[in-house]
């Protein structure tokens, strides 16, 4: 598979993007959560929960999807000569950026990736997170604009780039080992949901299949939702935005045609009204995904095709999932939990810390 | 003489910054890049092209790649 790279091309990230936004409407069509057909934060969350590191119960599920971006993109990097071990840019401070990246998106309720989702599912509280993203990942260029930077990373061992790999293969080992039985809570070390977002789920193989294929995708593409506002912000450039386009453009026809299409800001889907707190959740999770390099979908392929910082930006959220639902941060479609105003305030601080402080030049 | 920008190891989107920087700087009409992923080449292929820039040559060196751009259209 050497020679030109057509995924990379105009037409070929347009294709991926269309395909994706085909795709996360119809594993709603076939059981996950309205406007959520795919959202990288809320199933790393409902990961979180699976295996027990919060206990909100209305969101716990080894979400497939996310084993398959995973290991889509790790046999995609095979495949195509470009899987490459490499580690050791700031761990640490991607590892908290993952945090609070994760802690913003559940005070929107939702990553980029389902911004666009609800977006195309009719969700007018989108468009202001949709902002709040954009102004977070402004505000991340001008830290790049004056220097911020994480520093090099180093080749390492194969076996480290496997790490992510190989967690994602223990998940779902456990997965098919504990599987949800009707009417329990729990099978094994696993927890399952009986109500809400984190009992509705399309079923296993398929969401499996589709994760890999998105992952696949992707990882020949870079498709990436946050680089795809700043590369326009920072270049003028418009690669990465048309197949973030193209996904919201065939996300919504989709679910025109699957009649899941439903205007409006109240009564919408895993969602809340309070617009101020829409757009500051989701201003923070813009701003550490700038400073952290990708969005959380583009973390994960990265981490598939052997970036050991990317696997640990992966693991800060689903840490940071846990935080956010033991604490009271996260949102519920009844508004903000009750330390979620402070924990956006805390964020910002923590990520301004950060860009300010990190401008080693690299020599 | 061409300028050299060494990208290696860095993360999205510093391989850019570092090659537009080069290029504003104005200095030099040729620039050799060093960057160590697929992504980093495309990216820094891309950026060159959009500032009328011609890639001349990529070569695979060590775990990564040089580019050879020049200033102007082939």
């Amino acid at each position: 598979m050497n020679g030109k790279n057509i995924f990379a091309t105009r037409w070929g990230i347009i294709g991926v993007g269309a395909c994706i936004g085909i795709l996360a409407p119809l594993l709603q069509k076939l059981g996950n959560p309205g406007n959520m057909g795919i959202c990288v934060a809320c199933f790393e969350r409902d990961i979180a929960g699976g295996l027990g590191l919060h206990r909100a119960a209305v969101v716990q599920y080894i979400r497939p999807e996310i084993i398959g971006f995973v290991l889509g993109a790790l046999v995609a990097a095979y495949l195509c000569k470009e899987y490459r071990p490499r580690a050791g840019s700031a761990p640490i401070v991607r590892f908290v950026l993952g945090v609070f990246a994760m802690i913003g998106a559940l005070v929107f309720l939702g990553c980029p990736w389902r911004a666009m989702l609800r977006l195309a599912g009719g969700d007018g509280n989108a468009i202001l997170g949709l902002a709040g993203l954009t102004f977070g990942i402004w505000i991340g260029t001008l830290f790049l604009k004056n220097g911020y930077n994480l520093g090099r990373s180093q080749t390492t061992h194969t076996t480290a780039g496997w790490m992510l790999p190989l967690i994602m293969i223990g998940f779902l080992v456990l997965l098919l080992i504990f599987p949800q039985i009707e009417g329990q809570d729990k099978n094994g070390v696993l927890f399952y949901s009986l109500k809400g977002p984190g009992s509705m789920h399309a079923p296993l193989l398929v969401s499996l299949a589709v994760g890999l294929g998105i992952g696949f995708l992707a990882q020949r593409s870079r498709f990436c939702t946050m680089g795809a506002i700043r590369d326009v912000v920072l270049f003028g450039q418009t690669h990465l935005l048309s197949g973030l386009l193209a996904l919201l453009v065939s996300a919504f026809l989709t679910n025109l045609a699957l009649s899941q299409f439903k205007m409006g800001f109240a009564g919408q889907p895993v969602a809340h009204t309070q617009h101020i707190w829409n757009f500051a959740g989701m201003a923070l999770s813009g701003l550490a995904f700038a400073l952290a390099g990708g969005c959380p979908g583009r973390q994960l392929f990265l981490a598939g095709e052997g970036d050991g910082d990317a696997a640990v930006f992966v693991m800060g959220m689903i840490v940071g999932a846990g935080i956010a639902h033991n604490f009271g941060l996260a949102s519920s479609p009844e508004g903000v939990g009750a330390y979620g105003v402070p924990a956006v305030i805390v964020g910002f601080l923590v990520c301004l810390f950060i860009g300010f402080t990190m401008r080693r030049k690299s020599a | 003489m061409a300028a050299t920008v060494d990208a290696r190891g860095l993360s999205c989107p510093q391989p850019v910054i570092m090659t537009l920087d080069e290029i504003k700087k104005g200095q030099s009409n040729e620039i050799i890049i060093l960057v160590d992923t697929d992504t980093s080449k495309e990216n820094v292929t891309r950026a060159a092209e959009s500032q009328g820039f011609t890639v001349d040559k990529v070569t695979s060196e060590g775990e990564g790649y040089r580019i050879s751009i020049t200033r102007g259209q082939a």
